[in-house]
C-alpha cells in the first residue's frame, strides 16, 4: 500500500486527468460550434448544403476516432508539417483537439437534429404566420428549444468525448491518462490493479455526474407540451 | 425527413429562386473548398503518381490492407458474440427479482460503461503481460475482445434491459395467466420479443465495436489501421494509405448503418416494442460513436 502511495507522488494523476479535461472542453466547444452549424446546414431548404451536412455526418461517424487522431499526427503532422502552434508539445495538443472536435462533431449535429425533432410543427408554421424566413425562425424560434430539446443526448456526446480524450494517445499527446497509467503500470507492474483502479475510478467519477446533471436539467428545462 | 417541412413552405416563384441562389452558392462554396484541398495537397505533391501507385498492386491488399483488415474483423466479429453473451447476461441481471443479482449487475453495468475502452485494452495487456498466462503474441487480441466485450456488453445490457421495458404492457401478465413463473415468462415471452425490437440498435453496437477495435493500434495489435501505418511508412505515402483504411472503415460501417436503418423501418411492422432508438435513453446514444471512441470509441 505504501508502495502504491509512493507511486502517486511521483507521478502526476491529478496532472494527466487534468490535460484530458482540457482536451474535452476544447473539443467540446469546437464540436458544439461545428455540429450546430452542421445541424443547421442540414435542416436548411438548401439542398446542397443538406447533402453537405449529410456526407459530413456519414463519413466522420462511421470513421474510427483512432484513425482520425492518427491521422492527425502521421499524415498531417508527420507528413504535411501542418503545425498550429511553434511549440511542439501545444502544437500535437492543439491537433488532438482538431480531430477529436472534428469527430464529435458529426454527433453533436445528429443530437440537436434530435432536438429539432422535439419541437412541434405548429411552432414553425406560427414562425412562417408572423413572417419569419428561415434563418430567424431557426435562430429564435426551433433551436432555443432545440437545444432544451438535445440536452440528454448532448449530455453523451460529452460524456463520449471525456472517455474518447484517453484516444489522444494516439495522436501523441504524452501526458494524458492513458499514457501515463501505461507508464505507471509498467513501472511498477505489481501494483497494477491499485493503478488500474486509481483510474477507472477517475472516470466514474467524471462522468456519473455529468449524465446526472443533463438528465436532471433535460427534465428541469424540458419545454413543458 | 419530416423536419424539412416543418421548418419551410413549399415555396413559391421567389422562395424558389432564393433556394436556387443558396444552392448555387452552396455548390460553389463546396467545390472552392475540395479545390482548395486538392491544390494544397497537389502542391505538395500528395498527388503524385508514386503515392497511389501501391494501392493498384494486388500485393499491397493481400499483404497489407486485407490482412490487416482480416485481423480488425476477426476481433470484432468475436467480441460481437462475447458482447452479446456478456449483454445477455447482465441484461437478464438487471431484470432479476433478486435484488443482490440486480445490485450487482448495475454496478458492473454502470462502472463498464464509465471507464474508457483504451484503459481496459491497456490494462489487460499489461495484465497478461506481467501474469503469463497467455502467449505474449495473443495478449493484444485477447486485451482487444476483453476490452471491447465489457464496454460493448455493458451498452448491450441496457438495451436488453430498455427493450423489455418498452414491452407494451401486458406481456408479463399473460404469462402469468397460463401458469409460467415470471422469469419463464421472461426468457420465453419478453426477452426474445425484446431482441427482435432492438436488433436495429444492435446492429449499431456493432459499428462502434468495429470501429473501436481500431484502439487495437494502441496496444500494438496488427489490425488494419497498423498495417496502413506500416505501409504507409514504407511506400512514404502515410497520407494515401490512411485515407484508404479510413475508406474501408466507412464503407463497412455505412452498409451496417443503413442495414439498421432499413431493419428499423421493417421491424416497427413486426414488433409490439419500439424500434427506433429513444432520443432520450440515455443508453442508446451512450456511445454515439461511438468511441468508444462510441460515440464511438474509448
Amino acid at each position: 500500500m505504501e508502495d502504491y502511495l509512493s507511486l502517486l507522488t511521483e507521478y502526476d494523476v491529478l496532472g494527466a486527468f487534468w490535460v484530458n479535461i482540457q482536451l474535452t472542453l476544447w473539443a467540446g466547444l469546437w464540436a458544439l460550434l461545428l455540429g450546430t452549424l452542421l445541424a443547421l446546414m442540414r435542416i436548411s431548404p438548401i439542398a446542397s448544403l443538406q447533402w453537405l451536412g449529410a456526407a459530413y455526418v456519414n463519413i466522420f461517424r462511421n470513421t474510427p476516432l483512432t484513425i482520425i487522431l492518427a491521422f492527425g499526427f502521421l499524415a498531417l503532422f508527420g507528413q504535411l508539417r501542418f503545425s498550429l502552434a511553434d511549440d511542439l508539445n501545444l502544437s500535437l495538443f492543439r491537433i488532438a483537439i482538431l480531430g477529436l472536435a472534428v469527430y464529435h462533431a458529426a454527433f453533436v449535429c445528429e443530437a440537436i437534429r434530435s432536438g429539432v425533432n422535439t419541437v412541434p410543427l405548429g411552432q414553425a408554421e406560427a414562425a412562417r404566420a408572423i413572417g419569419l424566413s428561415f434563418l430567424p425562425s431557426a435562430r429564435l424560434i426551433i433551436l432555443p428549444q432545440a437545444f432544451r430539446g438535445a440536452i440528454a443526448p448532448l449530455g453523451n456526446v460529452l460524456i463520449a468525448l471525456i472517455k474518447n480524450s484517453t484516444v489522444a494517445a494516439a495522436g501523441s499527446v504524452a501526458i494524458e491518462t492513458s499514457t501515463v497509467m501505461k507508464e505507471m503500470i509498467e513501472f511498477r507492474s505489481d501494483v497494477i490493479y491499485p493503478i488500474f483502479f486509481t483510474f477507472a475510478l477517475g472516470f466514474v467519477i467524471l462522468v456519473i455526474p455529468i449524465g446526472l446533471l443533463t438528465t436532471w436539467l433535460s427534465r428541469k428545462l424540458a419545454v413543458a407540451r | 425527413m419530416s423536419v424539412q417541412q416543418v421548418l419551410f413552405d413549399a415555396p413559391g416563384p421567389k422562395a424558389r429562386r432564393n433556394i436556387m441562389i443558396g444552392n448555387v452558392v452552396g455548390a460553389i462554396l463546396i467545390i472552392g473548398l475540395i479545390g482548395y484541398l486538392v491544390s494544397a495537397l497537389a502542391s505538395q505533391g500528395q498527388f503524385a503518381p508514386e503515392r497511389w501507385a501501391p494501392f493498384l498492386e494486388w500485393d499491397t491488399w493481400r499483404f497489407f490492407l486485407l490482412e490487416g483488415l482480416g485481423y480488425t474483423l476477426r476481433a470484432a466479429a468475436i467480441s460481437v458474440v462475447t458482447s452479446i453473451l456478456f449483454g445477455l447476461i447482465f441484461g437478464l441481471g438487471r431484470l432479476s427479482h433478486v435484488a443482490v443479482i440486480r445490485w450487482i449487475s448495475s454496478i458492473v453495468v454502470e462502472f463498464f460503461r464509465a471507464v474508457p475502452v483504451l484503459l481496459m485494452m491497456i490494462f489487460f495487456w499489461l495484465l497478461f503481460g506481467s501474469l503469463d498466462i497467455v502467449r505474449p503474441q495473443d495478449s493484444p487480441f485477447i486485451a482487444v475482445v476483453l476490452g471491447l466485450t465489457l464496454y460493448n456488453g455493458s451498452v448491450i445490457a441496457e438495451l436488453v434491459r430498455s427493450g423489455v421495458h418498452n414491452l407494451p404492457k401486458g406481456q408479463r401478465e399473460a404469462g402469468l395467466a397460463i401458469g409460467m413463473t415470471r422469469s419463464q415468462s421472461l426468457r420465453a415471452i419478453e426477452v426474445p420479443q425484446a431482441l427482435v425490437a432492438m436488433l436495429p440498435a444492435l446492429i449499431s453496437q456493432f459499428v462502434v465495436i468495429l470501429k473501436d477495435s481500431a484502439l487495437g493500434f494502441i496496444i500494438t495489435y496488427s489490425e488494419l489501421l497498423a498495417y496502413a501505418r506500416r505501409l504507409g511508412s514504407g511506400e512514404g505515402n502515410m497520407l494515401q494509405s490512411l485515407l484508404v483504411a479510413a475508406l474501408i472503415f466507412i464503407v463497412i460501417n455505412f452498409l451496417l448503418t443503413s442495414l439498421a436503418t432499413r431493419l428499423s423501418g421493417f421491424l416497427s411492422f413486426r414488433t409490439g416494442g419500439k424500434t427506433r432508438k429513444d432520443k432520450n435513453e440515455k443508453v442508446l446514444a451512450a456511445d454515439p460513436a461511438g468511441t468508444g471512441t462510441g460515440v464511438g470509441a474509448a
